[in-house]
């Protein structure tokens, strides 16, 4: 039967008749399993050539020493971004171009996300990349920023999130978070597990008295103070390997 | 519960009974949930536009801010709408393309009710914060496992149908669900694994690039097999019912099908381009994003042409002006991706508004307008009686393609226009616009605009809804006079 023919069939539902006896139908179209599967091998190629090299040393992105995972307050504060979605605002990826090494600083190098689960790279840029954000402003800066964002940044079209400042975190929810984390491939040991609390506090009571200084009082458990340890620590351990290589290698 | 008496013309199977008791019952749940979750999903949509451009929309509450209400408004429009408009279109017109009842009626209530139950619990879980953050997969991973059930009980009563039906050959439309069913699983299942650490929190088996790569494998791929796919199968059933025409191409359908699917997978690396992703995958993305634009264009010709000879309909036939304008903005955005996945237009276009202005011109445009039709097309059909406005539907049509046009072209110059502001450099070698907040600023116009666009394109479906639930609650079909619609479809 010819192309026409086939074509002239008045609606889809008779269309099926038509053709009867082609090489295709015959064993393909007829077969609801068959095309099932070469369906299924079909879509699956291009996910295994894509995804499986990335566990390769050659193929995969690279990895390196000098990125150390998130402490615990870190991951804590890590979790409230992902929560209030800051991601879906501003990315985490400075590109390789002049324009955005003007005003981001560095380019992101890929071991510098190794530890990072999820991603937050960011689809779009409401506001400005967060890459290299860290050691930027000091931390009364940052909760100030959250408290009101335009008490330091006038203008500023983002919310505000008072209750930030307000809500505590729980070291037994980050201790599993920490066990989560280690159990898919992060290098936590077993002291970092068992430390979480005391690392919770430490970390914490260092900010705190950073935020003293400027006439600010909160304790160290505050969902604040987890989200700035964890601004304040994007894009350092890379900032400071490149700065490290760059003064090696000038005479 | 309803069902359709169709005598089967086929001799060999009139032993059968000759008539065949289709479940549209199960139809019609499911276009009422579209009608229902799509006008939520637009409205959230609307909600944070404004809030984009005014920010106390936030409303001062963790449960309103635009972090979270973003991922409401992606998932309830996917998921909700876009999700329940495949299910009605498929449950009609596979029972009538194999000459079957679905394989078994428990199977599609599980089916709807519990789709119903993962949208419920997303719109509780998304404002209160919890979320894995990957974009279209950000529920909680017991709500993942709730919808990989929900999906395995759709795919046994979608292939039971296959296995028990009367007629041998498989359309052309089946072969595009199939394909959703398919991959949709495949891709659902592989992105959402992840090491749970308390009920609601999870982190993923993959780290940094990979999970990356893992996450926009998924996530473009979800506009390819979850808003493309089965949507292409809709055109196939509705637009050549519409249009009483039969399809242009049966050999186009078939080069197009075979190379769309296995073409599409590859395509996710596009949105990692100038990222630290290893150069080769970059690359991979790119050349078969541009090789995309093949398949696509083939599916939007067989489209396009079913209507030769039957172009004057359009002047008179609502359901026809959608699916035509739907089928030609996804000519368009499927031209504009490939485009836009091109490294150096990338490097414009990335992380600006025109990708938001590209995404809506795919989903108001295409998906949107083509279910529209779709809906319109049916509603009258499944409750035999006709609409209780029949001019509403041109209405929608006119209110909800201005509103297109609004929404993207404001998008695109906001897009274009940050775009070159974020990157120009002076003589002095400094940047031109230092000051983030100032370019923030000098995008006020376009959120205005596109707020308005969005608004119409809310209204009409508004409208829409309206006009379904007057019809619906209308007289009966017998009080309605001599043969009001045109006999069910056969």
């Amino acid at each position: 039967m010819s192309n026409h023919e086939a074509n002239r069939n008045p609606t889809p539902a008779t269309a099926s008749d038509a053709g009867y006896g082609r090489w295709h139908r015959r064993v393909l179209e007829n077969r609801g399993g068959l095309f099932a599967l070469l369906t299924t091998i079909g879509i699956s190629i291009g996910g295994i050539v894509e995804i499986l090299p990335m566990y390769t040393a050659e193929w995969g992105p690279e990895t390196a020493d000098w990125v150390s995972p998130y402490t615990p307050l870190e991951v804590a504060g890590r979790d409230i971004y992902i929560r209030e979605g800051c991601y879906l605002c501003h990315s985490q990826m400075v590109r390789p171009m002049r324009s955005e090494i003007l005003r981001y600083g560095e380019w992101t190098r890929a071991a510098e996300y190794m530890y990072d689960r999820p991603f937050l790279l960011g689809s779009r840029r409401l506001g400005p990349d967060l890459q290299r954000v860290g050691g930027k402003y000091p931390d009364a800066w940052h909760y100030e920023h959250m408290r009101d964002p335009r008490s330091v940044s006038p203008g500023s079209v983002m919310p505000p999130y008072p209750w930030l400042l307000e809500r505590t975190i729980d070291p037994e929810d980050i201790r599993a978070s920490v066990v989560a984390l280690r159990r898919a491939g992060t290098p936590y040991t077993d002291e970092d597990v068992a430390g979480v609390p005391d690392a919770l506090r430490t970390q914490g009571e260092g900010i705190v008295q950073r935020l003293a200084q400027a006439g600010i009082e909160t304790t160290w458990d505050r969902e604040i103070v987890a989200l700035i340890a964890y601004l304040q620590r994007l894009g350092v351990d890379g900032r400071r390997h490149l700065e490290q290589q760059n003064a090696g290698g000038t005479p | 519960m309803e069902s359709t008496s169709v005598p089967s013309p086929q001799p060999a199977s009139a032993a059968a009974g000759a008539s065949i008791d289709y479940d549209d019952d199960i139809v019609k749940k499911f276009l009422l949930a579209s009608v229902l979750w799509g006008g939520v999903g637009m409205l959230v949509g609307v909600i944070v536009a404004l809030q984009i451009v005014w920010w106390p929309a936030n409303l001062g509450l963790p449960w309103t801010t635009f972090g979270r209400l973003r991922p409401l408004h992606t998932n309830a429009v996917i998921f909700a709408f876009a999700g329940n408009v495949c299910f009605t279109g498929i449950y009609y017109s596979m029972q009538r393309l194999l000459r079957t009842r679905m394989y078994s009626d428990r199977l599609s209530a599980l089916h709807f009710w519990g789709w119903q139950l993962i949208i419920v619990l997303a719109a509780i879980t998304l404002p209160l914060g919890l979320t894995q953050s990957k974009e279209y997969a950000e529920l909680i991973w017991p709500i993942d496992v709730l919808i990989a059930v929900v999906w395995v009980i759709f795919a046994i009563n979608f292939f039971g149908t296959i296995a028990i039906r009367r007629v041998k050959h498989l359309y052309v439309a089946i072969w595009f669900y199939m394909s959703f069913v398919i991959t949709i699983a495949v891709l659902h299942i592989v992105n959402s694994l992840a090491v749970p650490a308390t009920f609601l929190r999870s982190y993923p088996i993959y780290a940094g690039l990979t999970d990356a790569l893992v996450q926009w494998w998924y996530g473009h791929n979800a506009v390819g097999f979850f808003l493309t796919t089965p949507f292409l199968g809709l055109m196939y059933y509705f637009l050549p019912k519409a249009a009483e025409r039969p399809v242009y191409s049966y050999r186009l359908s078939i080069i197009h099908f075979w190379a769309l699917v296995f073409i599409y997978i590859w395509t996710g690396p596009h949105h990692l381009l100038y990222s630290a992703l290893p150069d080769w995958a970059q690359t991979l993305g790119m050349v078969f994003s541009v090789m995309l634009l093949a398949p696509s264009w083939g599916g939007m010709l067989n489209g396009l042409l079913t209507l030769r000879g039957a172009w004057d309909r359009l002047r008179t036939d609502a359901v026809l002006k959608f699916m035509v304008v739907a089928v030609t903005f996804y000519g368009m955005s499927t031209f504009e991706g490939p485009m836009m996945s091109i490294r150096a237009v990338n490097g414009l276009a990335h992380y600006t508004n025109w990708v938001i202005g590209h995404v809506h011109s795919g989903a108001l445009g295409w998906v949107g307008m083509i279910s529209f039709g779709m809906i319109y097309w049916l509603v009258p059909r499944l409750w035999g009686r006709p609409l209780a406005d029949p001019d509403g539907p041109t209405r929608h049509f006119w209110l909800g393609t201005i509103g297109i046009v609004l929404y993207i072209v404001s998008m695109w110059a906001a897009g274009l226009m940050e775009g070159v502001q974020w990157r120009s450099v002076n003589e002095a070698g400094q940047l031109a616009h230092p000051i983030f907040l100032d370019i923030v600023h000098r995008l006020a116009p376009f959120y205005w605009l596109r707020l308005i666009g969005g608004t119409m394109y809310l209204v009409g479906a508004v409208m829409m809804a309206l006009n379904i639930w007057r019809t619906i609650r209308g007289p009966a079909p017998d009080a309605a006079g001599p043969e009001p619609v045109p006999a069910p479809a056969q």
